[in-house]
This record gives C-alpha cells, structure tokens and sequence, in this order.
C-alpha cells in the first residue's frame, strides 16, 4: 500500500501511522452532552466502502493526512492535508 | 450417527459407505421462535446452546456463506484464559471450561489440545505486568507459572538467550492454554445443533432486520422473509453492516489481522509461544504447520488480506525470538476481519430494540470465546438475563465509562488493542 | 536415461552429488530431479499420510512429490523441491519424511491402514478417554506428520530484503513476457523481468517448436541478450513473484545463492519490495494430471514434465513410456519421445474421435489408463478400451489432463478467476489487480504465436497507460495450432485415484465429503485437506472441484473455487525477516554516557529502545541490591548523578505555545512564569491519562516539554493531531530535540556545591529556587538548568548539547564521587521515586486517571483540555475505583512483590474479592523495610487499614499497611532546601 502524501509524493504505507476515521477532526464542544462525545470517540460508521481517515505521515513530514480510502479494495482515492481539509469546512 | 473409534472401524471395514452427512441442508421456514445471524463459530455455539441449555430448537442460523466461514475458518488457534481484568477474567476462564468438555458434548473431536501457553517478558516491569496477569488467573480460578530465564529456556531451548535485541527475563506459563482445530470446532458446534434440530441455513444473507414499534419481527434474507420474535446478531467482521439494518451504530472499527502458516515440519515447538516485545505468537499445528501471527495491518479493512509491512514485522519478531525457525517457508497467509472496540473487549448485550440481541467486538479474541460466547449469548436470548460471566460485556460502557476493560490500556484508539 | 544430443544443460562440466548418501553425476544446468532420472532414480519421496513411495511429478515449483532436505547442520533446508534445485559440487540433498530409509519406510503401514484413515476420519475418534488426547494420540499424530525436520539450531545464514521500483514488472520470462518486456523496453520503460526459473525461455526451453527460424530456446537466448544490453531493464532470473499487494506493490523472491557452494559475499535469498506502475503476469500455465488408480506410481508424472526433462536436460524418464491425455498437446511428448529414439510404448488419448497423424507407435483413442503397476517404480499400465482392458509395459506415463491458467497472482487481491469452458480451466477475470494485465498461457491463450502477440498487446496497453507509445514489433512466425482437449477429471474405478498426491487426497475422499455434507468448496477443502500441501492445490485443485462438482450435481462455475493467497511459493521465514536477527529486529538508542557507564560495569537495561544503567557497581558490592542502597544513600545524603537524556524532549515556540499546553495538559501552562518549571499532566480524549512530565517556559513563547521516555513518540504524535487536526489557527510549532541535548539529575543535598564549581555563574537557593530554569554556561558550553527533582532531593537537571554529553557525564560523575556520592542507576531511580510516590508507566499503564492517582485536582476548572469531558464520564470518578495508594509491609512476612493482588484481611483470594494489586516495589534504605505503590479500591480512603497480600506466583503472602504514597518528606522540605 502507497499513500500520495501532498508534500511528499508517494511513499511507502510503512511511514504512515493510521489513526482511524476522520470524524476526529470534529471535536464536540465540552457541553456538546454524553451523545456527542460517544459519536466521537466510540461510535463508527464503519463502512464496507469509501470512508475518511486520519493517517499521520510519521516516518516522513509529520503531517496529519485526510486520506479517502475504500476499505473493502483499499484503494486510495483522495489524500489532503488535515488542515486544508479544516480550513475547507470537512 | 454417533462417532467413536469403533464407528471408524466398523464403517472402515465395510467400505465408508455408512457415513451421512453432518448436517442437514434445510430450506427456511416461514417462522421460527428465533433467528440467529451469522453461522459462524458464535453463531453456531449459540444455537447450539439455546437447543441444549433452554430447550429452544425451533431456531434457525442464517449463514451468507458456509458455516465457519468467517473468523472461526481463518485464525491462529489459540485457546487460553489468562485475562487479567474483571469481566474478562470470568469470561474466558468459563470458556476454557466449556473447551475442555467440548469434545464429549459435541461427540465431535476438535483436537483441543492444552499444550501449554507461554507469554515471554523482556523486562522487569513486563515481569510485574505478567505477575499481575498470572495472579488474576489464579483468583480467577485458572492456572499461571511464572518462570524465569532458566525456566523458560527448559520448556523453549530453541529460543535466542543470548543474541535478541530484547532478552528473555522469563515467561507466564498458562498450563491449560493450547489449541485447537479451528474448522472441526465450527463443525462440531453445527452438527450438535443440527441434531438438536436447528436449521442451519446457508446461501441465505440477511439483507433487512423488521422492527415495529420497537420490537424485532423478523429478517428480510437473500431466501425470502423469516419471522422470529428474538434475533440474535453474531457477525463478527460484518458487525457494523447489520447493526446498521436495525439503525445501529456501533463502537467498532474493523481491522484486517493476517496469520500464517508455514510448510510441515517435524515437530520442533510444543507450545503456543507469544513474545512480548513485538506481537508474534506462535504454535504448531499437528499437520506440522508452524502457525503464527502478529499485530493488526492497523488500517479499517474488510478485505480479508493484509499487507507486506506487517507480515515482514511478524517475519522478523520470529528470526529475533526464534532464528531456528528462518528455513521454514511461509506457505499460506490469509486475514481475517476484527470487530475492533475501544477497549478491546467485546460486546454481549441486548439493544434498545426488543427481542434483538448483539454479540460482537471480539477482537483478537474471538476463537477462543466461541464456547463461553454462544454459552453466554444463548443465555442472554434465551432468559432476557445477563449470564453471570459475561454480565460486563456491555453496549453502553463505553459511554459511561464504566466497566471498560481495557487489557492494553492503550485506550479509545479502536486499533491499537 | 541421458539422450544423447538432447538438452539445454553443458555436458562438459559434470558436477558430482550426493543423494541419501551416495554419490551421483550430473550436468551442469541439471536439476537434483533431472539428474536423479538420468541416473534412473525414480523414487524422490513418501507422500505425508500414507508414506507412499514417490517419484517426481512435475519438472517445477509445483512439485508436491520430490521434496528433499538441502545441506546439514544449521543449514539444512527442508522442503526443497528437488525440480528446483539446481545441483553444483558438493551438493548434499536427503530424502525426507521416511524412516529407516527412502526404500523401506516403516510408516508405509499407515497406507494398510487407509480405509480407516479416509477423509476427517479424526474427527470422529480419538475422543476417549478424554487425557489421552494430549498424552497418547496427538504426540503419535505429531510425530508421524510434517514433512523435512528443521535443524532445530540458530539460521546462520545471510537473508536480505531489498526494495525495487519500476514503470513496468514482467513477471514471467516465457514467449509472452519476453516479447512484452522487450516491447516496452524499446519505447522506454524502466522494466523489471523476473523468472522463477534459472534459465528466461519458459516452456520454450522444454519444446522443440521454432520460433522464427530458431529454436524456441534459441530465440529466447537472443532475447534475453537483447534486453540484457538496454540499460532500462532488469532481468531477474531465480525470482519468483511471490505476492500482489495493494498500491502496485509486489513481493518476490531471488534465490541468490543456492545454486552453488555458500558464498559469504552473498546472501543466500533476497527478499524484494517491488513497486511497478503497471505489471504484466505471464506466468504461464501448469500442467493437471489425471486421477485414476495407483496414478501417484513412481515414473507417472505430467507429460510437460515428461517433454521438459527430454527437451531441456536431455533425460527420458524411462524407457518404455506411456502418454495418456484428453488433448493435443500430449501428442508431442509422445512425438517428441519418438523423434529422440525413445521406446514410445502407447499413445492413449480419452477421446474417441481424434486422429494422431504421422504417429510410428501404438495409439489408442477412446482409451483411459485405469490402474498402474509397480510399487515403487511404475511396471504396467492397464487401459481401458472399447474392446476391454490390456495392460502395457511401462516404466513411465507421461499424463495431460489439460492446462491451468497460472491465474493465481490475480486472486491475491481477492480477485476470483472466470471458468473458460473452452479450456476447461479458470481464467483471470481483468482488472483483478489493479495495473496488471494477464497475458499469454495464464490467460488462457496457449498457442505460441498468440503468446508472443499477446506481450506485445500487453505491453503495449501497459505503457500507453503510462503515456509511452510502443513502436512496432516484428512478432515472429511460431507454432499456432489451436489447443483442443475434452475435460477428463477422473477414469472411473474401484481403487484410490489420487488428486492432491502430497496430502494424499482421493477422488473417494471428495465425493466421501460430498456425502457427510461437505459441499461447499471451502468444506471439501478443510474436511479432506485437499490443495492444503505444499503446491496449495496447483496440480490437483481443478479437478478436485469438478469432482466435487459432480458429487453434488452441479456445474464447476457454481461450485466456485477456494482462494489462492500470497505467497505464490512457500518463501522462508528468514528472507521475508531478512535482518532482524539478533540485534537487528529494533533500532537500538545509546545515551552519550553509554560507553562511560559500560565501563563503570554498570549492566544496560533495555528502556523502549534504549539502554540506560541498572545500577553501577563497585567493588566489594556482591549484589544489585548492595549496589542500589549505596545510590540511593547518595541522593538523599551527598550527591547523585543520572543520566537522564532518554525522556522525550519536545521545544516548542509561538505564539500560541501557551495555548497548546493549557489544552494539551490539565493544568495551567499560559500562568507559568518565564524561567520557571512546572508537572503537567496530560490526559487521552478518553479521560484516562496520557503520560505526565515536566514543561519549562524559557521565554514568553518558549517552552520546553519532557515527556517520559516511553511515550515520547506518542505525545510528538498528539500534539502534531492537536495542531494540525483540531487548532490549525494556532501559531505555534515544535520539534523533538530528544537527541540533540544530554541531560543530568544532579541529586541530594551536595547538589548545588556539585554544580557551582561548573557553571559559569554560581547559584544559590533564591537565584534559583524550587522549578526554576534557564539559559547556564557549563563548563564555557551553553546548557540549561533545570531545578526539577525526580528523587525528592535538592536536585537540578543539567542539559549540554548531545556532543557535549559524554565529557559532562565524565565530569559529573568524578565530581559527585569526590564529594562522597557517584553515579546511580534505574534501579536506585525507582526506589527514589516510590519513596516519594512519583509515577511511572507502572502506574499510569493506560486505565488510570487523574483521579485515580490523587491528581484529580490537577484538572483545571478554568478551561477546556483534552479528555476533561471524558474524564467526567460516571464510571470514571466513582468512589470505588482503584486509587493510587502506598504499601508497607507490617507483618511477620517483610517481602511485598509487584503483580501481588490485594484482599481484605481474613478475605478468600478469589477474584470476587479482589481489592486491588501491587504496581511498583523497592527497599527503602532510609526506611529500612520495602515500600510499594499500588492501587486498591476506594484506596485513598483507606490509610492505615492492613490487608492481605497475595502473590500466589512467587508463593508470597504478607500483610500490608495502605498508607500515603508518599513516604519520605512528605511536606517537600528537602527539595526546597
């Protein structure tokens, strides 16, 4: 497996470290109440399919990646960074 | 049929020719009392103990594909109790039980063999960390030994004492750990069901679950609609999928984990061995396989294959613990789909909907938990109680917080357990 | 028998081998299996179950039959197959899984005893009595099963793992793979061609069929010279592709080294990580034989094996040979045979309508062979005709029962390949793996001329893809007749006819399956073993299901077909984890003071990846412990010096700095003044906590974080997540420099005197108090100082640029040891901190919280941080959780261990009643009895209760007092001093 990271190009899956779902960018606010944060930390979507994570160019620039992936071909279709994917609302 | 040596004989001396079939292949009926999803190891156990334990046999197992065709088909064997947190502890160590009286139940030999399991430490807070293990297995009522450098390098000679890059300080013996026949065990649990009358139903996928007015009424499958007032899902690998279909969201993640097994070889490791400074465990199947495994690949999968990196991994943790075994070749890899949960420790649970029940989460453990699972489930469908051993596998802990059984202790990550 | 005139091998180097003992001659170019037969040696092996003697069946990796066990002592290799290895001088191959000898193998009995032994027939017995299981029957079962022995002794040999990359990977160096690999190379792609086989050709070097006006083999050697000149290709010989991975990932294997004596320049096999655009697979296609009674005798093998040992090493495999097939093809081993001056005793062809022309020996049509003769070399044939059964003198059966397609890389990725009814035979379905293309035999196209076109088709689609253009290819004249063969799976019969030959799989044991409800193809294949040998079912899957398929009554498409896996070939453990031997499985981190507290004698422990000190030795000390109390009286009487460099070090600056340690940390970051210090402690988003250290703030938008040293990666990790993913706003960046500064505990109550004869400046207690930091010049070298105390002593931490690191170490230590104190250890460490109740990963092991360690009031009020919310969750601040509490024994028995578990006095130790364990412990020189840490339910409500602790492992159980986890000074007089 090779993931494009925007900075670097694409490099092996070993300098990654996959965190998981990209619902982490969106931190509920403290008061958001117990369902919010269980949505956040525990519940998953979970699909058989396209899905977006979070993956961490570790062994590389260090920067966290939004990486559009299915998980049942593992094919890789989308790779930005965390912040643009912020800054553009995701 | 009942099977024995003498059965073997006789019919070996009159050509094999009175051998049947070890299940029936039933059409489904419009009706059961309940339905359990999921023909797979649990699934099938829990049949198999909702007909013996409560007497329910008009019960159907639904299967998409072939029995013992998920998790249970594709593992590294190993069998053991040696948890160390409350919930767990009880759980397994019920299930290693039931292991141990499966055979003369099913009348099935799955060849559970209790050869022994050691848990190597590299140092002296891994000592405490297994000493702590070891000493909750015995209050738990199982068996643990704690040995030292020379103790393991009795049972292990083979291992690198002096060249690893992480030394050997000791070892947690779990005498009553072992193995099994992963196949026979999904097969067994199939046959004492069918004989019970269960109708095992493969071919047929469940493709809607019906609910009114928040009670279960049914399973919408590939083979027609099925009534039933309780439904029992145990799909581990696909858990999400049918949640799903009762509106449920889960707090799983599913992970791709890979095992191997290599080329026969005359038998060179008696015991299932498990390092403890990279994740490789290993053990020898009595084919003469050397069977083995490591870490999940780390990233949400449900492909059933894994990838380079972390087979290499597993490759390396045994030339570093084991470099006798470098000249046996790798024959086959395979991967199987992990119900990951936050804490790592599965799920045994009703759910807001009435007369639906859920058993997934199993993680790594999985095969292990097949007996105590099914047990456990059955009990929880069949009485609409908690079985005592397994009263902690809740849905809900998560958001409490309470009860969270988190053996790693690497906390809400779904794939670091 | 050597032909002579015949083969591809070099009759002027005779090479001389050794084969259970005795010596044997070969050519060079000759496999231990084409030798072997040359020398008239049929008999290669015993089949696992029933040990059935064994010739070989197959002139490939496919092998199941001729396995042999390479070399001696630590170097012997099980499970080579004896069609692979080539031989060279000196070459020692045995024999495996017969005893006493090949010849007469005492497990043979096993085969007597078949009609117990039928399909799972373990499944139903060996239940009784219940303890013999473990004790009686599995050590038989495990003693009889297995193939070679591993030595058992440490692999000595050299493995590697290598990466390559390429626009375009051929894999396969038949007509196909040639013809793509020079199309593409010629428009310009960086080409890799890899081949299994020592020699690129494929079948090319086993016919006799011209390729433009040469010998097949021939045009393969001007190939192979072609694109051995262009500079953008790699020819792989010896490399099997073992696996197809996401991503244009392949792994492959290179035996580099096995085809001649060990070399120590050389590894023995090379791992490769292929990375390729586009890949084509033209594998080929193998050979299925034809199930019919005693069809495994020695001396029956496939007709290709039978047509590449004539063909390729110049050896007939008897003298009076027999072909059996259901298609064309096997007419030309019969014709090949003939044309060699072979006795071709019988051409026997299931079909009735077929004509073999210009055929000069017997040819049977609508014939089947239905048993054979011979116990451990083949006699006699029986066939079957319209006009009844005569049997044929034979010492060989060459048998087609058609091609399969070599489909399986394309079902790596979980790709399932499409039945061809035309060739009776399962074909890659496309695009199966993304970026590879099959093309040639393992697409089901099996005349050579299609093949050679189909390369260059191939290549040409795989480059285009690329945005290269491949010019025109000459494909030159070869043989194109087309491949006609009707199915044959199984010649009906009374006796075993065997499918999976190593695994001994009958056609009785399948339809037996079928019966016990064993239908699915993934049941039949578990309950009867069948395609789980060695060859993974190459030479018997096929036939298998269609028998299946007509047990159950249903079609092969329906009955569907069990999935390859990687890797293609069995591959060793050793190259795959090809230097992590030894030392070389993790980095390995050394403190600039490693080389200076080796030489104090000091043992190094392993600390994550890194080495630091147990303790230091002096002498006359006989014991660690005598060691450890003489450091720990340094620290808390003159001085101590520790090299603590190992803690994570993380600079971070901005604006915002102070922002992202409020947020990060429970507690106040933005109030701490410059030059001060503070303990932070730092939560997971679930409540439980992270890890915990000190943080200094040098300036108003600098600070320092320590981390401890096992969490260092982690934290970088969260706080690269906790900027980037949560608070891209935020001005602030950071950078490990873990490695670039070295850093010392100078500790105890001679601390500060230690000190000021090295700082440029003297200090004192009010230029620097208790938490005080910043900029000092240490011996002229810009450093930092640190008033921080892990011991609860007068203590600072000194840190020097790393290259500084080993003369500071040095200096300190003959500093300290003057002054009546020296070096300490880990293990005088832990006692220091359980005697003042600090933490480690013992206690913070992942499912405590700040509550849980009497932190709870560490959680600020006054903002948000990471895991507060989660923190508060109910189950998390219930009173009857595990809370950190102290432990000293106050019974007759003084031992307390770690890993004990805590009971109420006069309590059963039972898991009910389970009140809690033992985390950390150490003596207390000071005390002069051992201290603990621990947790206990409700603990910190329960100081001076005694309970009961248990240690059933080390047979220990004493009473012990809870008490405050903090055991000496606790009003913190001493570190203030």
């Amino acid at each position: 497996m090779r993931i494009d990271c925007p900075l670097c190009g694409s490099r092996d899956r070993r300098e990654f470290y996959y965190q998981g779902a990209a619902v982490a960018l969106a931190r509920p606010a403290p008061d958001a109440g117990e369902a919010a944060w269980d949505d956040y930390l525990h519940l998953r979507d979970n699909p058989a399919g396209q899905t977006r994570e979070l993956w961490h160019h570790e062994g590389g620039c260090s920067a966290w990646l939004v990486v559009t992936r299915d998980t049942v071909s593992h094919e890789i279709s989308r790779v930005v960074l965390a912040t643009d994917a912020r800054e553009a609302g995701a | 049929m009942r099977f024995s040596g003498w059965r073997v004989l006789r019919e070996g001396l009159t050509g094999n020719k009175g051998w049947t079939q070890h299940w029936r292949d039933p059409e489904p009926k419009p009706e059961y009392d309940a339905v359990i999803i999921g023909g797979g190891g649990h699934g099938l156990s829990t049949a198999y103990y909702l007909a013996k334990n409560h007497g329910m046999t008009n019960i159907a197992v639904l299967e998409k594909g072939y029995l013992g065709g998920g998790n249970v088909g594709r593992n590294t064997t190993i069998v053991r109790a040696n948890y160390f947190l409350q919930g767990n502890s009880e759980f397994y160590s019920h299930s290693l039980k039931l292991w141990e009286g499966m055979e003369k139940d099913l009348n099935y030999n799955a060849m559970h063999s209790q050869r022994g399991l050691i848990n190597l430490f590299h140092s002296d807070g891994q000592r405490d960390a297994f000493a702590r293990r070891g000493n909750a297995m015995i209050n738990q009522g199982d068996d643990a030994v704690l040995l030292d450098r020379e103790g393991v390098r009795r049972y292990l000679p083979y291992l690198d004492f002096d060249n690893g890059r992480f030394p050997i300080y000791g070892g947690l013996l779990h005498p009553r750990g072992g193995t099994a026949r992963h196949d026979a065990v999904a097969w067994g649990y199939a046959r004492g069901a069918d004989q019970r009358g269960v109708d095992l139903i493969q071919q047929c996928e469940v493709t809607g679950i019906d609910i009114e007015n928040g009670k279960v009424r049914g399973v919408q499958t590939t083979r027609g609609p099925i009534r039933a007032k309780k439904v029992g899902i145990v799909v581990a690998g696909r858990s999400g999928q049918v949640a799903a279909m009762a509106g449920m969201r889960l707090p799983i993640e599913s992970h791709i984990l890979q095992a191997f097994v290599s080329e026969g070889v005359k038998p060179v490791i008696d015991h299932v061995v498990s390092f403890g400074m990279g994740h490789f465990y290993i053990s020898q199947s009595d084919k003469g396989g050397l069977v083995f495994g490591g870490d999940l690949d780390f990233y949400a999968s449900y492909a059933q294959r894994g990838n380079m990196p972390m087979m290499e991994h597993v490759m390396e943790a045994g030339m570093t613990l084991m470099p006798m075994i470098g000249k046996a070749r790798v024959l086959r890899s395979w991967g199987g789909i992990m119900d990951m949960t936050p804490d790592g420790s599965p799920i045994i649970d009703k759910t807001d909907t009435e007369g639906l029940f859920i058993d997934c989460g199993w993680c790594y453990g999985g095969f292990k938990a097949v007996p105590g699972s099914g047990f456990s489930f059955a009990h929880l469908m069949a009485t609409g109680d908690h079985h005592a051993p397994a009263a902690k596998f809740r849905l809900d802990r998560f958001r409490t917080g309470r009860g969270l059984m988190d053996e790693e202790g690497t906390g809400a990550q779904h794939n670091l357990h | 028998m050597r032909i002579a005139g015949k083969g591809l091998i070099d009759r002027s180097k005779a090479v001389t081998f050794r084969f259970d003992g005795r010596s044997y001659q070969g050519f060079q170019g000759d496999t231990v299996a084409s030798a072997l037969l040359a020398n008239g040696q049929k008999l290669m092996g015993r089949s696992f179950k029933y040990h059935r003697p064994r010739g070989v069946l197959t002139a490939g990796s496919e092998e199941p039959n001729a396995l042999v066990t390479v070399g001696r002592g630590a170097e012997a290799d099980p499970n080579v197959r004896a069609t692979v290895q080539e031989i060279y001088d000196g070459l020692e191959v045995r024999s495996q899984n017969a005893w006493p000898s090949l010849d007469f193998d005492v497990m043979a009995v096993n085969d007597l005893a078949a009609p117990f032994l039928g399909a799972g027939f373990y499944y139903k017995t060996f239940m009784w009595p219940a303890k013999f299981w473990e004790a009686v029957y599995e050590p038989i079962i495990r003693r009889a099963a297995g193939l070679g022995a591993l030595s058992g002794k440490h692999d000595q040999d050299r493995y590697e793992r290598a990466y390559a990359f390429c626009d375009l990977l051929v894999i396969g160096g038949g007509p196909t793979g040639l013809m793509a690999a020079l199309t593409a190379a010629r428009a310009g792609a960086d080409v890799i061609l890899a081949d299994e086989d020592a020699r690129m050709g494929g079948r090319l070097n086993a016919e006799t069929g011209v390729i433009g006006h040469q010998p097949g083999h021939a045009w393969a050697a001007d190939m192979v010279a072609e694109l051995s000149a262009m500079p953008n290709v790699r020819l792989m010989t010896r490399t099997t592709v073992t696996g197809a991975y996401d991503g244009g990932m392949y792994g492959a294997l290179e035996r580099v080294n096995h085809h001649g004596a060990r070399r120590a320049n050389l590894p023995l096999e090379t791992f490769w990580r292929i990375h390729a655009r586009r890949s084509i697979l033209a594998a080929g296609a193998l050979e299925r034989p034809v199930a019919f009674q005693n069809n495994d005798r020695p001396g029956v093998m496939t007709a290709g094996a039978v047509r590449a040992y004539l063909n390729r090493w110049g050896v007939s495999p008897g003298k009076h040979v027999t072909v059996f097939g259901n298609n064309d093809d096997a007419h030309r081993t019969a014709r090949d045979l003939a044309a060699a001056g072979v006795h071709v005793a019988a051409l026997i062809d299931s079909r009735a309508d077929v004509t073999v022309e210009g055929a000069d020996f017997p040819v049977h049509t609508g014939a089947q062979v239905c048993n054979a003769a011979g116990r451990k070399e083949l006699e006699a044939i029986t066939i079957r005709t319209a006009s009844g059964e005569q049997a044929i003198q034979t010492d060989c059966l060459a048998m087609s029962g058609g091609w399969n397609p070599t489909v399986h890389l394309t079902c790596h990725m979980n790709g399932r390949p499409r039945w061809d009814a035309g060739i009776q035979a399962f074909v890659p379905m496309p695009d199966a793996v993304p970026g590879m293309v099959a093309a040639g035999a393992c697409n089901g196209v099996f005349p050579t001329r299609a093949c050679l076109q189909a390369g260059v088709d191939a290549a040409a689609e795989a480059i285009a893809a690329l945005g290269m253009k491949a010019g025109a290819m000459d494909v030159p004249q070869a043989e194109d007749g087309a491949y006609a063969m009707e199915p044959l799976w199984a010649v009906p019969g009374k006796g075993r006819a065997w499918l999976d030959f190593q695994n001994d799989v009958s056609v009785k044991d399948v339809k037996q399956a079928a019966v016990e409800n064993f239908r699915s193809v993934e049941h039949m294949k578990r309950y009867t073993t069948q395609g789980m040998a060695t060859d993974q079912g190459k030479n018997s899957n096929v036939a298998a299901l269609a028998i299946l398929a007509d047990a159950t009554g249903r079609g092969i498409p329906e009955t569907g077909t069990t999935t390859f896996r990687p890797p293609y070939v069995p591959v060793a453990i050793a190259a795959m984890g090809a230097g992590a031997q030894g030392k070389g499985f993790a980095p390995q981190r050394f403190t600039t003071s490693h080389q200076a507290s080796t030489a104090m004698g000091a043992p190094m422990i392993e600390a994550g990846l890194w080495y630091r000190p147990s303790y230091f030795p002096r002498t006359g000390e006989s014991s660690w412990r005598q060691s450890c109390d003489r450091e720990v009286g340094h620290v808390r009487k003159t001085v101590g010096v520790c090299d603590v460099s190992t803690l994570g070090k993380i600079d971070i600056q901005g604006p915002d700095a102070a922002k992202l340690l409020d947020f990060v940390y429970t507690n106040m970051f933005s109030t701490l003044p410059v030059g001060r210090v503070r303990y932070g402690l730092m939560l997971r988003e679930d409540g439980h906590v992270m890890d915990d250290g000190t943080t200094a703030r040098l300036g108003e938008a600098h600070y320092v974080m320590t981390t401890t040293t096992a969490a260092a990666g982690q934290v970088m990790r969260h706080l690269e997540f906790v900027t980037q993913c949560l608070h891209p706003e935020w001005q602030v960046a950071f950078a490990s420099v873990t490695e670039q500064w070295a850093q010392f505990a100078v500790a105890g109550p001679k601390s500060r005197e230690l000190l000021n004869g090295l700082l440029g400046a003297e200090i004192d207690g009010e230029s620097w108090p208790f938490m005080a930091c910043g900029e000092v010049e240490v011996c002229g070298v810009q450093g930092r100082l640190f008033r921080i105390s892990f011991s609860g002593e007068h203590a600072y931490e000194v840190a020097v640029p790393a290259r500084f690191g080993a003369s500071l170490f040095d200096l300190l230590v003959s500093r300290a040891e003057a002054l009546g104190g020296g070096a300490y250890g880990m293990e005088a460490l832990n006692v220091l901190r359980i005697e003042k109740g600090f933490i480690t990963h013992s206690e913070i092991h992942g499912r405590t919280t700040a509550f849980d360690i009497g932190m709870g009031r560490m959680v600020s009020a006054r903002k948000d941080c990471i895991g507060k919310t989660l923190a508060a969750r109910p189950g998390l601040v219930e009173e009857t959780r595990e809370q950190l509490v102290g432990l000293k024994p106050v019974g007759a028995v003084r031992q307390i261990s770690a890993g004990a578990h805590l009971f109420d006095a006069g309590a059963e130790a039972v898991r009910e009643n389970d009140q809690g364990y033992i985390t950390s412990v150490g003596f207390s020189p000071d005390l002069g009895h051992m201290i603990g840490l621990g947790f206990v339910r409700g603990g910190m409500a329960r100081e001076g209760e005694v309970i009961r602790m248990v240690d059933h492992l080390r047979g220990l159980e004493a009473d012990v007092e809870i008490c405050h986890p903090v055991f000496l000074d606790r009003e913190g007089e001493r570190v203030r001093g």
